[in-house]
């Protein structure tokens, strides 16, 4: 895939005068000449100094414009401005901050690490923790009797969420005359045996409700007909 | 024209007539009004087609305690009640537990002839607090029957049952009754998680209180009690019929949530000598059925809620109830009786509130009864 579009970017770049790429003259003479090349994301752009926009770019140039551009796609979100200066400085302005030097193959800038799809420890790290503080607030009110009036808490009935079985809505549920979806249920309970006052379906509460339950139920087994 | 007959007359002809009947007229013992006219109106139906009476004359006709007629089952020695794990909040008689609670006491009060005596199988409390089993013994204090009380882990951990202790007696004792030996185990006794951890008195009872909270121990009777029991068995006849009352399970069915004792292979090793040994037990408010050597187990019902089965360790002999209806309060749940066999045996009778009633016997358990499960 990525060969594929490397090639794509050159082939497209080889071609002088290009459809799809935008090309525009930044300076009437060829001591101030600049040929831009635009990819496909619209958002990274390189500027080869002293190339007229009208002309083709030699193999070696060209390779070079696509290889820049295939490492800067890696970062998809930045929009990134490059400059390939005559004496081959390659300088990289990232959404709009001054312009920093970049060496192929070495540390990219942090400003595009930050925003990488290649993610790392670190990014899952963050994400685990904040999974794990939502189904963690969801257990708590799930065993609290905060939510309901009368003292009564949901893991009574349902100790490790069991017996909720959310892998069956929605379904219609008569008693409520009605198609029903999980939360639906859950404000069933908070309102009859809790005694409660139903949650808004965008209450952080009935997220974090519905996130232990789904966790606490992910791949138990269902058991077609029976629920 | 077809003869007229008295109400005991009717119940003898028309047990007489079939086992199908002869079920019908057990069911009516103790069945609360919405179930009374369910079966009254099958009877009425039955009646009809045996043309004993005619069908409108049938509902004038009270006949719901057929079941205790004189000869009705000659093979019962005597019965006794039970109610169980009510789970009573501090929050007065109108709270939906409460009026659970009640409902059971009238249930058992309606039983005509009365029960010897009524079994309450722990966890009156909820949180353990003195105004919670006030609250809890004033329910049960309208009770006609006498009640042998044992105590459950939701009644014990808030003050260790001090408060229990005082109100109720021991935690655990033994008594004869027409010629069976009773014992009532305190079994839900737990090594100190607390201390360590520096948990208050209220930390460690709302630990305990969660069913699936993995803070705390396991249960178990103890080395206290076991010794205890040795010796309370000792002077017993091996031929003597011997029930044993426990909270939890005397055995283990699923650690999580404490389906469990720890010890129950030493406490059973205690039973297996006896001819024929019964464990009731409560805990699990579900219809629960094991038997492991020549001891039969019998899960009893909650009066709060009904839980599901556990998703592993399910004895097989359980004929598993169907998933209690949410949107029903009482389905699932209710009390019950047993039926001492003049064989020293027990049948279990779960008295569902809110569908049909369902008799566990002794016969079946021996015969093997085909469970299945675990479906939650």
């Amino acid at each position: 895939m990525r060969s594929l579009r490397a090639l794509f970017v050159f082939a497209a770049v080889a071609a002088a005068g290009g459809v799809w790429v935008g090309v525009r003259a930044e300076a009437p003479t060829d001591e101030w000449a600049t040929r831009t090349v635009t990819a496909c994301d619209h958002r990274k752009v390189v500027v080869i100094e002293g190339v007229r926009a009208d002309e083709k770019l030699p193999p070696a140039k060209a390779q070079q414009v696509a290889d820049l551009l295939q490492d800067l796609m890696r970062y998809c979100n930045a929009e990134v401005k490059a400059r390939i200066a005559k004496n081959e400085l390659i300088t990289l302005s990232i959404n709009g901050l001054p312009y920093q030097q970049y060496v192929p193959g070495m540390e990219p800038p942090i400003e595009l690490v930050r925003g990488k799809s290649d993610y790392g420890e670190r990014d899952r790290a963050i994400w685990k923790a904040e999974l794990d503080k939502l189904v963690k607030e969801g257990d708590r009110l799930f065993h609290s009797d905060e939510i309901g009036t009368n003292g009564i808490a949901c893991a009574m009935c349902h100790p490790h969420a069991s017996n909720t079985h959310p892998e069956t809505y929605p379904k219609y549920q008569i008693e409520m005359k009605q198609i029903a979806l999980l939360r639906d249920m859950v404000n069933w309970c908070i309102e009859n045996p809790l005694e409660g006052k139903k949650l808004a379906d965008d209450d952080p509460k009935m997220r974090a409700l519905e996130a232990y339950i789904l966790t606490q139920r992910t791949g138990v087994k269902m058991e077609s007909g029976k629920h | 024209m077809p003869k007229y007959l008295t109400p005991k007359e009717l119940e003898r002809e028309l047990r007489e007539r079939s086992p199908e009947s002869e079920r019908l007229i057990r069911s009516l013992a103790n069945c609360d009004r919405r179930h009374f006219l369910k079966v009254s109106a099958k009877f009425a139906a039955m009646a009809a087609a045996a043309t004993v009476i005619q069908p409108h004359a049938f509902q004038l006709v009270n006949v719901a305690y057929a079941a205790d007629a004189p000869g009705a089952a000659p093979d019962v020695a005597f019965r006794f009640a039970y109610i169980s794990d009510s789970h009573l909040f501090s929050r007065g008689m109108t709270h939906r537990f409460a009026k659970a609670a009640l409902k059971a006491v009238e249930d058992v009060n309606r039983l005509d002839p009365q029960p010897d005596f009524v079994l309450y199988g722990g966890d009156l409390a909820q949180l353990g607090r003195a105004d919670e089993l006030e609250l809890g013994q004033q329910i049960l204090k309208d009770l006609k029957a006498p009640v042998r009380m044992m105590v459950g882990e939701h009644d014990w951990y808030l003050d260790m049952g001090k408060k229990w202790t005082e109100m109720f007696g021991a935690d655990h004792y033994s008594f004869d009754h027409k010629g069976v030996h009773f014992v009532t185990l305190n079994s839900v006794v737990e090594k100190d998680f607390w201390t360590a951890k520096g948990y208050t008195p209220e930390e460690r009872m709302n630990i305990v209180a969660g069913l699936d909270d993995g803070r705390q121990s396991r249960f178990e009777v103890g080395e206290a009690q076991r010794d205890w029991l040795k010796q309370d068995l000792a002077k017993v006849d091996k031929k003597t019929p011997l029930v044993v009352f426990s909270h939890s399970p005397l055995y283990k069915y699923y650690e999580p949530w404490n389906f469990w004792t720890d010890d129950a292979e030493q406490v059973q090793a205690l039973l297996f000598p006896f001819k024929s040994v019964t464990v009731v037990h409560g805990h699990t408010h579900q219809l629960l059925t094991n038997k492991i050597k020549n001891i039969s187990f019998h899960g009893v019902l909650s009066t709060a809620w009904p839980w599901p089965y556990a998703p592993t360790g399910l004895p097989a002999l359980t004929l598993q109830m169907d998933r209690p209806d949410p949107f029903d309060q009482f389905d699932g749940c209710g009390d019950g009786t047993f039926d001492m066999l003049k064989i020293g045996q027990l049948n279990a009778n779960y008295n569902f509130w809110d569908r049909n009633p369902q008799s566990v016997t002794y016969k079946q358990i021996v015969a093997g009864i085909k469970g299945g499960g675990p479906s939650y």
